[in-house]
C-alpha cells in the first residue's frame, strides 16, 4: 500500500473570523488574533489563538499560556453568578443572587463606612492591570488604604530604578537587543516581560552575543545562558559591587557619561553632627553645587560648560568642606570589603570568575562601542554629532528585588550601569516611553481621611524625605492600614499589601470595616504563612463577629480566595471584557514606540455558558462609584458619568486632552497623545489590531534623560506637561535624610527601636548588608535556601485550572542539591520535610545539580487547596503540589528587642520572600504520602467539571 | 504492510535549535492549540480536571539535567515530535496502510479513518513521537501542520507550522531539506545539526542543532589588562582622564 490514494485538504477552512484583542494570560499583555469559528450550537467559539504579527510587544509570537487561552476562557471553574456567603468563611458555601442585591449589598456596607470613617475601608488589587481606575476609584472614595500588588512583586526594583535614573527594566525599559554586545540577566519572573525577553534572547543567540545568568537556578534562561552564575540568594548585591570594585579600580568607567548626566560631581557636606551632614551643598536657589576644576570655585549644577572636580575637599561659601560624590563612591567601592576575593564565600562566585567577567564586560563597553550616526542636542542646548554607546545591557526582577536587601541590590545594579555609560545609549537599556520620568516627575503619596470625601491626591508615590511620611498626629503611627509610608517603610511607592490582612486582623493601626479586594489570591499563594491568613480571615471576637468584617471580593475563577469572601462580583474572562492598557497605568510601549492597548468583548459572555451572567470588574467599580455618588462617577444630577468601563476609557480625560486611551484623540481621531474625547476611538482601536503606536522620533531613540527632542516629543504626545529634570542620582539624598532622622535629627524622627535599622540599611550609596531573615537565625539550625522560579508555561494560581498546562505542571517537586540530597539521605521520590523557622512542609524531592549548592528550589504556586479551581479533591495540585508560602512568614523571626518586624525591604517593603532560610530531614516513609499540610477541601457550586475534553471535534477536516 | 516512496519530491521538516530553546512549551501548547481543530482534530484529553488528567499532545518538551565532570552541571530542553523520517518504521509497519509517507513533500501522516488503534507503529517509533489519544483511541502525530503550510485561508507568512510561528526565541525553523540552498539547509550546514539517533536507521528529516559550548567559571579571561589596576592608582587615572576630557 502506498501513500498516495490518501487525499488531505490543501486549505481547510480556518475561522470565520478574526478579532484581535489583547492576551491576559500573563502580566505581558501580547497582542491576539482571536480566530472565531461557529459551534454546533451555532454561537461563536474560539477555534485558535495566535500572536499578532504587528504587534509591539510580541511581533505575532505566542507563548505556552497564551496558546492555552482556549481553556482559560472555558475553564470549568469560571463564576458565573454573584454569590452570598452561605456556610462559614473558607467553606466554600454560598447561593447564588442576582446582580441588583449584589451591588446594592455592596453599596450599603460601603456607603455606610465612606459617611462614618472611609479609611475602615481597605482596597486593593491583585494582578490588576488597570490601576489607573481602581487607584483614581479609592481616591474619590476617600480611603487612604489603597495599593495593587506591587508591594509584594517587585516594587524594590520599580523604585530603585526610579530613584536612581527614572527608569526600571520590563515596562519601563528594556536591553537594545539590536546593538548589545554582551547580556547578564539576573534572576527573572518569567511572566514579567515574557516574550519579548525569549524574542530577545534568540536574537542575541542568531547574533552570537554572549549571554550571561546569574541565578542560584541553572533552568530557563539560564539553562541557554553562554555562562552561568550560580550565586547564593542574597547575595546579587555583593557580586555586582566586586564587579563595581573590578571597574573602578581598572579605570574602567565612562567619565564623560558620569559627569554629563549624574550627580557624581555634585557635593555632599561633610559637618559632622550637623543637620546637613551628608546631605548636598546647594546655593540659594536650592540648586546642587559643583566644584569647577579650571574657574575653581563651587557653580550651580545646572551651569553649562562646566569642569567639575570629582574628587578633593572644597571649602563652600559658608566656609564648610564637602566632596564630590563620586570620590566618596570611589573610596566606598575600591575597599577591600568589595573586592572579589572578600565576597566569594558569602556569593558563591569566585574571585577568578567575577574577575573575568568584569573585564568582558569592560570589554565590551569601552573596546566594542556602538555609534548611530544621528545628531542630537541635549537639554543644555549642547549638540552632538553622533550618538556613542557603551553596549552591555543588563536586566533583573523578582530574583533580586524579593529579598529584605533588594532596594540596595537594585541600586548597585543600576550604579553599574551608569557607571559604564550604559543607560539609553545604543546597545545599553533604552527607556520605553513614556519614561524616563524621574522622582522630579513623580507624584508624592497622598494621605488624610475624612468622611464622604475624596482623598487630595493619588495614594501611591515617591517621597522625598521624612516630612511626608504618611503618619498619624503622634508622628510614629501609620496612616495606613499596610504601614506604606511608615517608619516600617518610608518609600513604600507600591504599598504593602501582603501586611493588609495580618494588620487589619490585629487591628494595628486600626481595625477597618470592610475588606475589597479583586484578583487577589491571598488566601493561598499570595500570601505569606497562607495557613495563618486563613486563620485570619475567618477569626472571629469574643462575640462570635468576624475580626474583618466583610470581605467582597471580585475575581473571574473560583479560586481560594473565593471562599473567604461574603459578597461575590464574578468577573468576566480576558476574552469577554472591555480594559485599557493605558499609558497612564503600566504601559506597553517598547523603546522605538510609544504604544498601548485595549481588550474589547471579542465574544459576549451570554454566548458562552448556560445561565452566565458575569460584568467586567471596572464596570461594576464604576457603577458602585455612582451608586456611591463619588466624585467623577456622576454627572450633576447625580446620574452615572460612565455607562460601563469601555465609556470611561474613552471619555474620562485625566488632565485637559489626557486620557486612558492615547491613540486616534480628537473628534475625529486626527489626534494623538492629547486631544478631546473621541466618541469612535474604541473602534479605531479595533480597526488597527487593538493597539495604537507611535514612533519615537530618530533624533529622540536615544539619551532620552538629557535630549531635547525627545523632551519637546513628550510634551507634544501628552507623556508630561514640561521638560523635566533627569540627573542619575548615584547618591541618593532622601535616603540620607531618613538617616540623618534617625541620627536624631529635624523634627520628624523614627522610633528609637528603628533608628539603628535605618541608619545601617538608607545608606545613600548603593550597599549590601545580609538579608535579615538568616540573621535572625543560626546558620546551623537553618543552613540552607529555599526558592520559587516560575515556569514558563503557568501564570500564577491561573493556569492550575488550565486542562493542557496542568499536564505540563501539575505537580511540583523540591529540587535539591545533590550533596545536600547526600547528606540528608535523600534521593529522587524520597519525601522530606523542609522545616524553616514558622513551619514545616512534606513535600516530594527530586535530585538535582545545575544549582547553586546551598539552595533548594520548586515551581511557584503549583499546590493548590483541595478543591478550588474545579479540580478534583485528589488533583496532584492539591496532593502532590505545595507551595513554600506555609514556611515563610510575614514576620521576621523574634529578635532580642520583643518586636516582630515585617518580612521586608526597611525601605520599600517589599516582600521578602526568597530570603527564607531552611533545613531538610527525611521524611519517613508510607504507601500514599501527601503533601503536608493539607487543608479541608473548599466546596463550590459550579457544574462538575467534564470527565473528557474533545476540543474541536466538530471542526474535523473530512478526509 | 505499508511501503514508503521510494524518494520524496521535497523533505519538508524542522530544525530545532537546542542552543536558543528555553523551554517555555509555546510550541507544545500552540501545536495542541492548533491540531485540536484541524487534521485530525480533536486531541483529545481524559480527566482533564481530575487526579490523571493524560491528553495527546503531538509536540512535547523534555528537560534533562547534564552532568560532565569537567564543568557544572547543565539543563537541556528537547522538543520532540515526529522527525518524519526517511526510512519511517512507523509506516511500514502499520497493518492498514493508515501509517503513511507523502511522495510530494515527505511528511508522515495517519489516515485515521484506517487506523485500527493497535499501536505498532508507536512501538516501532525509535523517538516515542506518536501518541495514542486516550479519547478516541487513534493514533495521532506530528502533521507539520499540512493544513497551514498549503492552505490558501491563512497569509502566506503564516503558512509554516503553528510551533515554528509561535516559538518566542526562534528556536524552530521549517524548509525543504532537499534544497541545498533553503534556510534549513544552510542552518544544519552552518550550526553542524545532528540527526537524532542516527544509529537507529530511520534517517531523520527534522534535524537538530547543538547547543553551543559554554564559557565555565574556571576559565581564564582573554586580556587581564581591564584588571590590571591603573599604575599610577585610581586617583591618579581619575586625574589623567579628567585632563583627557578637558
Amino acid at each position: 500500500m502506498g501513500g498516495d490514494r490518501h487525499d488531505v485538504e490543501r486549505s481547510p477552512h480556518v475561522s470565520d473570523e478574526i478579532r484581535k484583542t489583547t492576551c491576559y494570560m500573563c502580566a505581558c499583555r501580547c497582542g491576539i488574533n482571536v480566530h472565531l469559528r461557529n459551534g454546533p450550537d451555532g454561537r461563536p467559539k474560539v477555534r485558535y489563538i495566535e500572536g499578532n504579527r504587528d504587534h509591539p510587544i510580541n511581533r505575532g509570537v505566542l507563548c505556552a499560556k497564551g496558546s492555552a487561552g482556549i481553556m482559560q476562557h472555558y475553564s470549568p471553574a469560571r463564576l458565573n453568578k454573584p454569590l452570598l456567603r452561605t456556610g462559614e468563611r473558607g467553606s466554600g458555601e454560598f447561593r447564588e443572587i442576582e446582580w441588583a442585591e449584589a451591588l446594592a449589598l455592596a453599596t450599603e456596607w460601603l456607603g455606610e463606612v465612606r459617611e462614618r470613617d472611609p479609611k475602615k475601608l481597605a482596597f486593593f488589587t491583585g494582578r490588576d492591570q488597570s490601576q489607573s481606575l481602581t487607584g483614581w476609584w479609592a481616591q474619590q472614595f476617600g480611603t487612604p488604604n489603597f495599593a495593587a500588588h506591587g508591594g509584594f512583586c517587585s516594587v524594590n526594583m520599580a523604585a530603585g530604578g526610579i530613584y536612581t535614573f527614572g527608569g526600571a527594566f520590563w515596562e519601563f525599559g528594556s536591553p537594545d537587543w539590536e546593538k548589545t554586545e554582551l547580556f547578564m540577566i539576573f534572576g527573572v519572573a518569567e511572566d514579567h516581560d515574557s516574550n519579548p525577553i525569549k524574542m530577545g534572547l534568540g536574537r542575541l543567540k542568531e547574533r552570537g552575543i554572549k549571554v550571561i545568568g546569574v541565578n542560584p537556578v541553572r533552568t530557563g534562561y539560564n539553562a541557554v545562558a553562554d555562562e552561568w552564575v550560580g550565586i547564593t540568594p542574597g547575595t546579587d548585591g555583593l557580586f555586582i559591587l566586586a564587579l563595581v570594585h573590578e571597574l573602578l579600580k581598572a579605570g574602567r568607567i565612562d567619565l564623560d557619561y558620569l559627569i554629563r548626566y549624574t550627580n557624581a560631581p555634585w557635593l555632599v557636606i561633610e559637618d559632622e553632627d550637623s543637620a546637613d551632614h551628608g546631605l548636598f551643598a546647594r546655593n540659594e536657589a536650592g540648586e546642587p553645587l559643583v566644584f569647577d576644576r579650571h574657574k575653581q570655585e563651587c557653580l550651580s549644577s545646572k551651569s553649562s560648560g562646566l569642569k567639575p572636580a570629582l574628587k578633593g575637599a572644597v571649602t563652600l561659601p559658608d566656609g564648610r568642606t564637602a566632596r564630590p560624590v563620586f570620590e566618596l563612591l570611589a573610596k566606598k567601592y575600591l575597599g577591600e570589603d568589595y573586592a572579589p576575593e572578600a565576597v566569594a564565600r558569602e556569593t558563591g562566585v569566585s574571585a577568578a570568575q567575577t574577575r573575568r567577567l568584569a573585564a568582558e564586560i569592560a570589554d565590551a563597553a569601552f573596546e566594542r562601542e556602538v555609534v548611530v550616526e544621528q545628531p542630537w542636542t541635549d537639554m543644555k542646548g549642547e549638540r552632538h554629532e553622533r550618538m556613542v554607546g557603551r553596549p552591555v545591557s543588563f536586566h533583573a526582577m523578582r530574583g533580586i528585588s524579593a529579598h529584605s536587601n533588594g532596594f540596595q541590590t537594585c541600586r548597585a545594579l543600576h550604579l553599574l550601569q551608569i557607571l559604564l555609560g550604559s543607560i539609553d545609549c545604543p546597545g545599553g537599556f533604552r527607556f520605553k516611553p513614556p519614561y524616563p520620568r524621574p522622582i522630579d516627575g513623580q507624584p508624592r503619596p497622598h494621605g488624610g481621611c475624612k468622611p464622604g470625601e475624596p482623598l487630595p491626591g493619588p495614594h501611591l508615590g515617591f517621597l522625598r524625605g521624612p516630612e511626608e511620611l504618611l503618619l498619624q498626629e503622634d508622628g510614629v503611627t501609620p496612616q495606613r492600614i499596610d504601614h506604606a509610608f511608615s517608619w516600617d517603610a518610608p518609600m513604600s511607592s507600591h504599598g504593602l499589601m501582603h501586611m493588609v490582612i495580618s494588620n487589619a486582623h490585629a487591628g494595628d493601626p486600626y481595625p477597618i470595616d470592610v475588606l475589597f479586594m479583586y484578583m487577589a489570591n491571598m488566601s493561598w499563594n499570595s500570601s505569606m504563612n497562607s495557613g495563618g491568613v486563613m486563620e485570619m480571615l475567618s477569626d472571629k471576637d469574643a462575640d462570635g463577629n468576624y475580626r474583618i468584617p466583610r470581605i467582597i471580593y471580585s475575581d473571574a475563577y473560583n479560586s481560594e480566595m473565593v471562599a473567604y469572601a461574603d459578597l461575590v462580583l464574578p468577573d468576566t474572562t480576558y476574552l469577554e471584557r472591555h480594559d485599557c492598557i493605558s499609558l497612564l497605568d503600566r504601559p506597553i510601549s517598547e523603546p522605538e514606540a510609544l504604544a498601548d492597548s485595549i481588550r474589547w468583548p471579542v465574544v459576549d459572555p451570554a454566548t458562552q455558558g448556560e445561565g452566565r451572567d458575569v460584568r467586567g470588574f471596572q464596570s461594576v467599580l464604576l457603577d458602585l462609584g455612582a451608586r456611591l455618588g463619588l466624585p467623577g462617577m456622576i454627572d450633576g444630577n447625580g446620574d452615572p458619568l460612565y455607562a460601563d468601563y469601555a465609556d470611561y476609557m474613552v471619555n474620562h480625560q485625566r488632565r485637559p486632552g489626557v486620557g486612558p486611551l492615547a491613540g486616534w484623540r480628537g473628534k475625529n481621531g486626527g489626534t494623538h497623545g492629547r486631544g478631546d474625547p473621541n466618541p469612535g476611538q474604541i473602534n479605531r482601536y479595533i480597526e488597527n489590531g487593538g493597539f495604537f503606536e507611535a514612533h519615537v522620533p530618530e533624533e529622540a531613540q536615544y539619551f532620552k534623560h538629557a535630549n531635547r527632542a525627545w523632551s519637546d516629543w513628550a510634551i507634544e504626545m501628552g507623556l508630561q506637561d514640561g521638560a523635566v529634570e533627569n540627573v542619575f542620582q548615584l547618591y541618593l539624598e532622601p535616603l540620607r535624610k531618613f538617616q540623618l532622622a534617625a541620627e536624631g535629627h529635624g523634627d520628624r524622627q523614627p522610633p528609637d527601636s528603628h533608628r539603628e535599622r535605618i541608619k545601617a540599611t538608607f545608606d545613600p550609596l548603593p550597599v549590601w548588608y545580609a538579608p535579615f531573615e538568616g540573621e535572625g537565625l543560626s546558620k546551623d539550625e537553618f543552613p540552607y535556601h529555599a526558592i520559587t522560579q516560575r515556569p514558563a508555561a503557568m501564570y500564577h494560581s491561573w493556569g492550575s485550572q488550565n486542562a493542557w498546562l496542568r499536564q505540563i505542571h501539575g505537580s511540583n517537586p523540591l529540587y535539591v542539591p545533590g550533596p545536600i540530597c547526600d547528606e540528608a539521605g535523600l534521593k529522587d521520590g524520597d519525601w522530606a520535610w523542609v522545616i524553616s523557622h514558622h513551619g514545616r512542609i512534606k513535600v516530594p524531592v527530586r535530585r538535582m545539580e545545575a544549582v547553586n549548592g546551598k539552595t533548594m528550589w520548586t515551581w511557584n504556586a503549583i499546590g493548590k487547596r483541595p478543591g478550588a479551581w474545579a479540580l478534583d479533591e485528589n488533583a496532584p495540585e492539591a496532593k502532590r503540589g505545595f507551595l513554600l508560602n506555609h514556611l515563610i512568614h510575614e514576620l521576621l523571626p523574634p529578635k532580642a528587642d520583643g518586636l516582630r518586624w515585617s518580612n521586608s525591604d526597611p525601605i520599600t517593603g517589599q516582600a521578602a520572600w526568597f530570603d527564607l532560610r531552611v533545613r531538610i530531614e527525611k521524611a519517613e516513609a508510607e504507601e500514599h504520602p501527601v503533601s503536608l499540610p493539607q487543608f479541608p477541601p473548599q466546596k463550590d457550586g459550579l457544574a462538575e467539571p467534564p470527565s473528557v475534553i474533545a476540543y474541536g471535534e466538530e471542526w474535523e477536516a473530512k478526509q | 504492510m505499508t511501503s514508503l516512496p521510494p524518494a520524496t519530491e521535497k523533505a519538508l521538516g524542522l530544525v530545532i535549535d537546542l542552543d536558543t530553546c528555553v523551554g517555555c512549551h509555546a510550541c507544545v501548547v500552540n501545536c495542541k492549540e492548533w491540531n485540536t481543530g484541524g487534521y485530525g482534530a480533536p486531541l483529545g484529553d481524559l480527566d482533564p480536571y481530575g487526579d490523571e488528567p493524560v491528553g495527546s499532545f503531538l509536540n512535547r518538551i523534555h528537560t534533562f539535567e547534564v552532568s560532565p565532570d569537567d564543568a557544572p552541571a547543565s539543563i537541556v530542553h528537547f522538543p520532540k515530535s515526529c522527525l518524519h523520517c526517511a526510512d519511517a518504521p512507523c509506516v511500514t509497519v502499520c497493518p492498514t496502510g493508515a501509517s503513511y509517507k507523502r511522495s510530494e513533500d515527505g511528511i508522515v501522516l495517519v489516515d485515521e479513518s484506517m487506523c485500527i488503534g493497535c499501536g505498532l507503529c508507536a512501538w516501532a517509533c525509535p523517538y516515542g513521537a506518536r501518541e495514542m489519544d486516550p479519547v478516541e483511541n487513534v493514533m495521532k502525530k506530528c502533521t507539520l501542520c499540512v493544513d497551514r503550510i498549503y492552505n490558501e485561508n491563512i497569509p502566506k507568512e503564516d503558512r509554516e507550522p503553528a510551533c515554528v510561528r509561535t516559538c518566542p526565541a526562534g528556536a524552530r525553523h521549517f524548509g525543504d531539506f532537499s534544497d541545498p540552498a533553503s534556510n534549513v539547509s544552510r542552518l544544519v550546514a552552518e550550526r553542524g545539526g545532528m540527526d537524532l539517533m542516527p544509529e537507529m536507521g530511520t534517517a531523520p528529516v527534522n534535524k537538530y542543532l547543538p547547543p553551543r559550548p559554554k564559557t565555565r567559571p574556571d576559565t581564564a579571561a582573554a586580556s587581564t589588562s581591564a584588571n590590571e589596576p591603573a599604575p599610577e592608582g585610581f586617583l591618579g587615572w581619575l586625574d589623567r582622564a579628567l585632563e583627557r576630557l578637558g
